[in-house]
């Protein structure tokens, strides 16, 4: 019987299926960080429960850093009792953890594949939604809750419904200037935020196997914006060539891994619950307009009208997205300006995001009263660039250059927008008040948001020589 | 987790959809490390507005909250159930869930009931024509009731969640009863360990 990737995955890890029970799956990846985890540790001490594998947990400062050079004290006092408690936490029970300032912190979602702790063929779970960004490797990967962070602390295990199997195939090649998150916004356009919905999605098709490993991480990043648990993407070549470099064992040892690796695949013929297809030469630069990621135009674009919407309830979401992002039917994207633009975040914050922006800014500057900072996904995504010269390409056009972390994405270290401010962001949630109070979000790719600094209102790279 | 057979109480017509839980909870609650003291962040963006549901007194003291079309969806945060119950809700009605925070609902002992889109519209206008109306949610008989409208909607719940509600079990406490599996997977299970050496 031909099975998908998901279901290989699924039957690999099974523990046990109790009967009147959730089917047991061991995990073999868990990765934490200081936000959703410090209940969950207060758990274990409560019952005076162990950390079972303390060897296959690692631990990242990320969310709540601030992006000031590490020598600078954090000077929110709640902050900084999170991030001690990190601290004290992966001291007692034994945890290896990357702390603000050490060579190998980063965004969680960022470092697990550039220190070669993703590997395909694994489970991995994070107290992060994003978490499904790793399954670009092969891995079943997807983002729980705190009580779930402390039930694999002290098993290793979680019971996990099995899911339903979705096939989002896209057949072609991309046309010049799409990104894969042109490519992701898309697709959680096509299916609505609900629409992946108690899913697991594999992607599939020559627009996707067109991807380096950054790309394929951009799309399977955002699975969850389309309610899906989680996204897969088969081991091929590009997923060897990108192991090779990141994960750390003689010649004969990998070689015998990547065997057993090639193997995360689907079969042919297995069949999908569901199977949508888009096609590659369809797919346009784009934005998001409203407050979910689905809500999505295309960079040319005008601002969608709600009386276009035909289903009642889905007009009056657009109507109120619009009141919030204060934004007038027909008014075109690109005559829209903005005031922040962000590039980072677990969705596009590596070096090729890095790469693509600084090709678009290089020799230029940033527009007036714009503010523009780029905020590297991880210390090694920013030692590589740094050495490529990219920092001087934004800080020389008025960038600002930042130290690792989620940052703006969602605003919980001082990188705010204020109430009103409207911004140019490569994350991945435009949601009321996301970025900070009051802010008003629009999702673009690094290339789009690079050329939006630039103009000062939303650009394609092709403008800004004009 | 207390085992939950009935919430019975006065519920709130939380009219919109598509409520993630970055709305639930802003992202500045989530710096603190205790689990309670997060009903004052409920929907804090909100709250300012005199308007907003939840600042109108007849609905004061709900217990019950009737929302719409994927509620819930968006980032893991548990917060969003803390919240939630801290404020003193014990059930939320609505027409679809996000996975992550069901699974969340579950584990904390929030009743999480999925009803198809009419029904959710009659129990709103229902709930909206008197906000005093007593609701249940029977999760013993699966059922929704308004008793002075004689109104009634069954709905479904995963089996194993439903025991879990009925008997507060704690699911650490039930994995742990299959320790010897763990162990025996864990002497032939293939995976490489995570590497301890890292590129720099
Ligand atoms: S960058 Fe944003 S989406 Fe990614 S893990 Fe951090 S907060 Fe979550």
């Amino acid at each position: 019987m031909p099975r998908t990737l998901y279901e290989k995955l699924f039957d690999e890890h099974l523990v046990a299926s109790p009967p009147d029970e959730a089917p047991l799956l061991y995990i073999d990846l868990h990765l934490i960080h200081e936000v959703t985890s410090p209940q969950a540790f207060d758990g274990l001490r409560l019952a005076s429960r162990r950390v079972r594998r303390p060897e296959r947990t690692l631990a990242t400062a990320d969310h709540n850093v601030p992006t000031d050079p590490p020598s600078t004290p954090v000077s929110d006092p709640i902050s900084r009792r999170q991030l001690e408690a990190l601290d004290e936490n992966c001291r007692e029970f034994g945890i290896t953890l990357f702390p603000r300032g050490d060579e190998h912190q980063g965004i969680v979602h960022v470092i697990g594949p550039e220190l070669g702790a993703t590997q395909p063929g694994m489970t991995i779970v994070c107290g992060d939604s994003h978490t499904s960004t790793h399954g670009a490797f092969g891995a079943l990967a997807f983002g729980i809750g705190t009580s779930e962070v402390e039930h694999v602390l002290a098993t290793q295990t979680l019971p996990h419904q099995r899911a339903r199997t979705m096939a989002v195939t896209i057949d072609g090649t991309v046309p010049p200037g799409v990104s894969a998150k042109d490519i992701v916004l898309a697709i959680v356009a096509r299916l609505g935020t609900g629409g992946g919905a108690g899913h697991v999605i594999e992607y599939r098709g020559q627009a996707i196997r067109d991807l380096s490993m950054e790309g394929r991480m951009t799309i399977c990043n955002m699975s969850i914006e389309a309610g899906a648990r989680a996204g897969l993407i088969g081991v091929d070549d590009t997923t060897i060539d990108y192991l090779r470099e990141h994960v750390i064992v003689d010649a004969d040892e990998f070689a015998r891994l990547a065997a057993r690796w090639r193997t995360y695949v689907s079969d042919d013929d297995a069949p999908f619950d569901r199977e949508v297809t888009l096609r590659a030469e369809d797919l346009v630069p784009s934005v998001t307009w409203g407050t979910n990621p689905a809500q999505v135009v295309a960079l040319d674009g005008v601002v969608p009208s709600p009386q276009d919407e035909p289903d009642p309830a889905q007009a009056e979401a657009a109507a109120r997205a619009l009141a919030y992002m204060g934004l007038e039917p027909g008014t075109p994207m690109r005559a829209v300006t903005v005031d922040v633009v962000f590039i980072g975040s677990c969705t596009n914050s590596r070096l090729e995001d890095l790469r693509a922006a600084a090709e678009v800014v290089r020799g230029r500057r940033v527009a007036d009263g714009v503010r523009a900072l780029v905020v590297p996904g991880s210390h090694a995504v920013k030692r590589h660039a740094e050495s490529e010269g990219l920092d001087r390409v934004f800080l020389d056009a008025g960038f600002e250059w930042r130290e690792p972390g989620c940052s703006m994405c969602l605003g919980m270290n001082p990188d705010q927008l204020r109430p009103g401010q409207r911004s140019a962001s490569t994350s991945n949630r435009n949601f009321e008040g996301r970025q900070g109070r009051g802010g008003r979000t629009h999702l673009v790719s690094p290339a789009v948001a690079a050329a939006t600094a630039l103009m000062g209102r939303f650009a394609s790279p092709t403008e800004v020589d004009a | 987790m207390n085992p939950v057979r009935v919430v019975e109480g006065r519920a709130v017509p939380l009219e919109r959809s598509d409520v993630d839980t970055d709305q639930i909870i802003p992202s500045e609650w989530l710096k603190r490390v205790e689990r309670t003291g997060f009903g004052r962040g409920l929907f804090s963006e909100w709250r300012d507005d005199p308007d907003f549901v939840l600042n109108q007194p007849a609905y004061a003291g709900a217990t019950i909250l009737v929302a719409q079309a994927r509620f819930g969806t968006g980032s893991s945060r548990e917060h969003a159930v803390w919240a939630l119950m801290d404020y003193g809700f014990t059930a939320v009605v609505a027409s679809s869930f996000g996975d992550i925070f069901a699974n969340n609902a579950a584990s904390q002992g929030l009743v999480t009931v999925t009803l198809p889109a009419d029904a959710l519209e009659e129990l709103t206008r229902l709930v909206k024509a008197d906000p005093s109306r007593l609701v249940v949610v029977d999760v013993e008989r699966l059922l929704v009731e308004v008793p002075d409208a004689t109104w009634q909607h069954p709905f479904t719940l995963n089996a194993l969640t439903r025991e879990r509600l009925l008997h507060g079990w704690d699911t650490i406490g039930l994995t742990l009863r299959h320790d010897d599996e763990i162990a025996r997977f864990e002497s032939t299970h293939w995976t490489p360990r995570v590497p301890t050496r890292f590129a720099p």
